[in-house]
């Protein structure tokens, strides 16, 4: 099920959330219009955390994460990772990471078992990446553009990417994550995905101009529709049964 | 040797992805919508006005320029077009591609541009857009239609007089200012009883009138101003110059009696005396002496006198004998004026022309038309001691000193008709209606006459050859003695005939 929201007029909800299979961190808005939508969606399978970053409200473009783990940038002070480490699960372990590339969101796109990375990520960072988030890690671009992180959105059941993507690098980034990928828009025309969007294996929030058109494209490569009572029994049992682990 | 066959297009295949506005399959674009939405969307032509207004002068066909040029722009034309397309504000922020007209009726008063534009829309996708503009032709008047229609638009006028019974002078006075175009600056002229008046724009151009008519006639004027606004701030005034002028009341061959001072003045000239030229003064001759005197308008106006018989009264006479004068018959007394030697005086015996046969008696008079006169001639005179004449310096005169007749210019027949149809020149005009043909036509061929009859008269006129007429070949039914105007003396008018340029065109 895709929801549309926006965070104070603004549709680029990608910037101010992060959406995981096992938690959802959301920025402090002036008003509680935003969260209560994640929350309202969310609330009963997985925690909705307030929080900023480094002092900012862009956590969804700061910090990187999936069901395992979450990465931090240097910036983010004692008291946010703190706060951080408190609401999330037990099992997921938070990192801080030196990196220059301190927009850990825009320069690293991942799943639960795939990270796609920016080409010059740090070496010590990517080790930290796999490790943290149990993740195999490729370096990529999505259609020449190497902020692959900002360009492309996975899930465990699928992935959007950039509208210029080729046939042969999509045919490329799937076979190296094992899911199907499209080409496609959000928020009306908008090719900059990630900051349009925020998906998991059941639920999705796009910006308020998302077209109906681009909400079917987006329902369809995430099989968000699917998502029925007999489905958890069949295609989501994997990742329920390991989080449940 | 094996060649590798199948080499993979370089040239990588993009994904289609589905357009966001209506999900049909297109290739990625900036804006990432197709182009039929993107055109619903979005209007490039947004702010471009549809309708706009031209100005157009009915008078001149002219359309105006903003702010205040005017320009002929023909329909359909390059002029009108970029005219048009001014008017456009919005047009800046798009590039125009190509513009171009949309047929209308030449009569609606529409004119409709069709124009293709570009613009970058979101993301830098480039859309063009086609569009039709509609032209409302309103109708202003422009300045100088203005100006010539409301002929009340004037700063200064020139209000020209004469207090004569005809209209020769002013006859006259038209030639004069064809001749040296002194009507080019006027407003409007127009006919007023005894006169007329010549509006201008400006004071200048008024006082530039006044100078040529004291060149030209004998006349004195006046000056007066009107004030029609100021501004105290400024010390600007606004005034409305009215110059009058007023031309001696004498006209040509007419006998005129002068005040004894001036007599005086003028060499002891008899004080009854014919006109018999007007220039920028009067020129007086005794037709009995042969003496000649020219009345400047200033010496005019300081001693006016005023005429006696005008050419209306004039008779016709016959010569029944006429002997010339011997220079040691002529009587001189010292202080005399100037005496002509163009004229000879000459004693005539005469008898009027309606008692010929009837009256045996001849009179005795003189005249200074010794040298064209013969023996059975007809010439025209006054009969002064017939006529009833009221005037103050006439009746202080002795009776005895004054002729009874007193002969003005030969005659040339009765047949004017005739006359008038062997005339193979004319006379240009100012306009129709300044010297109106129908009513003063008598008086027109007169002068007419006059002029044929007087080289000296000519002179200051432009004759243009009448082109209607033939010239005749025999004219052995015309007499010959009559005055005519030879061809070299003619001009040939400027002919611009319209009919055969678009003759030529179909």
């Amino acid at each position: 099920m895709a929801v549309r929201l926006q965070f104070e007029n603004n549709n680029e909800i990608g910037v101010f959330s992060k959406l995981t299979n096992s938690y959802c961190l959301v920025a402090i808005g002036g008003s509680e219009n935003f969260y209560s939508v994640f929350e309202a969606e969310l609330a009963e399978t997985i925690p909705v955390i307030h929080t900023s970053i480094a002092g900012c409200r862009i956590i969804g473009r700061l910090c990187v994460g999936n069901k395992n783990g979450l990465l931090v940038p240097n910036t983010t002070t004692d008291t946010e990772l703190q706060h951080i480490r408190n609401s999330l699960p037990d099992n997921v372990k938070v990192q801080r990471v030196e990196e220059r590339l301190s927009a850990l969101g825009n320069v690293i796109a991942s799943n639960d078992y795939v990270a796609l990375v920016h080409p010059d990520l740090d070496r010590e960072t990517e080790e930290i990446l796999a490790d943290t988030l149990n993740v195999e890690v490729f370096r990529q671009t999505v259609a020449s553009n190497i902020l692959i992180g900002s360009y492309c959105v996975l899930s465990n059941l699928g992935g959007l990417v950039h509208p210029k993507t080729s046939i042969q690098d999509q045919d490329e980034l799937s076979s190296l994550l094992q899911v199907p990928l499209v080409a496609g828009t959000v928020n009306r025309g908008s090719e900059v995905i990630a900051a349009g969007m925020v998906v998991n294996d059941w639920a999705s929030f796009c910006g308020m101009d998302t077209t109906s058109t681009e909400l079917s494209v987006i329902e369809s490569v995430f099989k968000l529709n699917e998502a029925t009572p007999a489905a958890i029994t069949s295609t989501m049992r994997a990742s329920l049964i390991e989080s449940m682990s | 040797m094996e060649y590798m066959t199948n080499i993979d297009d370089p040239v990588k295949e993009t994904a289609r992805i589905l357009c966001c506005e209506c999900g049909v399959s297109i290739e990625p674009n900036p804006a990432n919508m197709c182009v039929a939405c993107l055109r619903s969307r979005i209007d490039i032509t947004e702010g471009i006005p549809k309708q706009a207004t031209l100005h157009f002068c009915k008078g001149c066909e002219r359309y105006l320029q903003p702010p205040a040029e005017w320009i002929h722009a023909p329909l359909e034309s390059r002029d009108l077009l970029s005219l048009c397309l001014k008017k456009l504000k919005g047009l800046s922020r798009v590039k125009l591609v190509d513009a171009g007209f949309v047929w209308t009726e030449p009569h609606s008063k529409r004119l409709k541009v069709k124009l293709t534009v570009h613009a970058e829309v979101i993301g830098g996708a480039i859309l063009q857009q086609v569009f039709v503009v509609e032209y409302i032709v309103n109708h202003q008047m422009c300045d100088d239609c203005h100006r010539t229609e409301a002929q009340d638009y004037w700063r200064a006028s020139v209000q020209v007089r004469q207090k004569a019974i005809n209209k020769k002078t002013f006859f006259y006075l038209e030639q004069l200012i064809l001749k040296h175009k002194a009507h080019e600056q006027t407003l409007g002229i127009k006919p007023i009883h005894e006169g007329l008046d010549f509006f201008y724009a400006n004071e200048a151009a008024a006082r530039k009138m006044i100078d040529f008519l004291v060149a030209v006639l004998p006349c004195r004027y006046q000056h007066s101003k009107k004030l029609i606004s100021h501004d105290i701030h400024s010390n600007i005034y606004n005034y409305k110059f009215t110059y009058s002028v007023e031309i001696v009341p004498i006209s040509k061959d007419s006998i005129v009696c002068l005040p004894k001072k001036l007599t005086q003045q003028l060499g002891g000239i008899h004080p009854i005396c014919l006109v018999y030229r007007t220039t920028n003064s009067i020129h007086l001759m005794d037709v009995s002496s042969g003496q000649i005197a020219e009345v400047s308008s200033t010496v005019y106006w300081r001693y006016p006198f005023n005429s006696i018989c005008n050419p209306k009264q004039l008779t016709e006479y016959v010569i029944m004998d006429i002997e010339p004068i011997k220079n040691k018959d002529k009587k001189v007394f010292p202080g005399q004026g100037a005496i002509s030697n163009k004229h000879i005086v000459a004693d005539v015996w005469l008898v009027k022309a309606s008692e010929l046969g009837i009256n045996d008696n001849t009179i005795h008079t003189r005249t200074h038309l010794g040298y064209i006169l013969k023996p059975g001639d007809s010439a025209l005179g006054y009969a002064i001691g017939d006529s009833n004449i009221n005037d103050m310096n006439f009746d202080k005169l002795s009776r005895d000193i004054v002729p009874d007749i007193i002969l003005v210019k030969k005659f040339y027949g009765h047949d004017k008709a005739a006359r008038r149809r062997a005339r193979v020149w004319k006379l240009k005009h100012l306009a129709e209606e300044v010297v109106s043909m129908s009513t003063e036509n008598n008086e027109y061929n007169e002068f007419l006459d006059e002029l044929e009859e007087d080289p000296e008269m000519r002179q200051n006129i432009n004759i243009f050859r009448d082109s209607s007429k033939q010239i005749p070949v025999d004219s052995s039914e015309m007499d010959p003695s009559i005055p005519r105007i030879t061809l070299e003396e003619m001009l040939d008018d400027l002919v611009i005939d319209d009919t055969e340029m678009g003759e030529a065109y179909q």
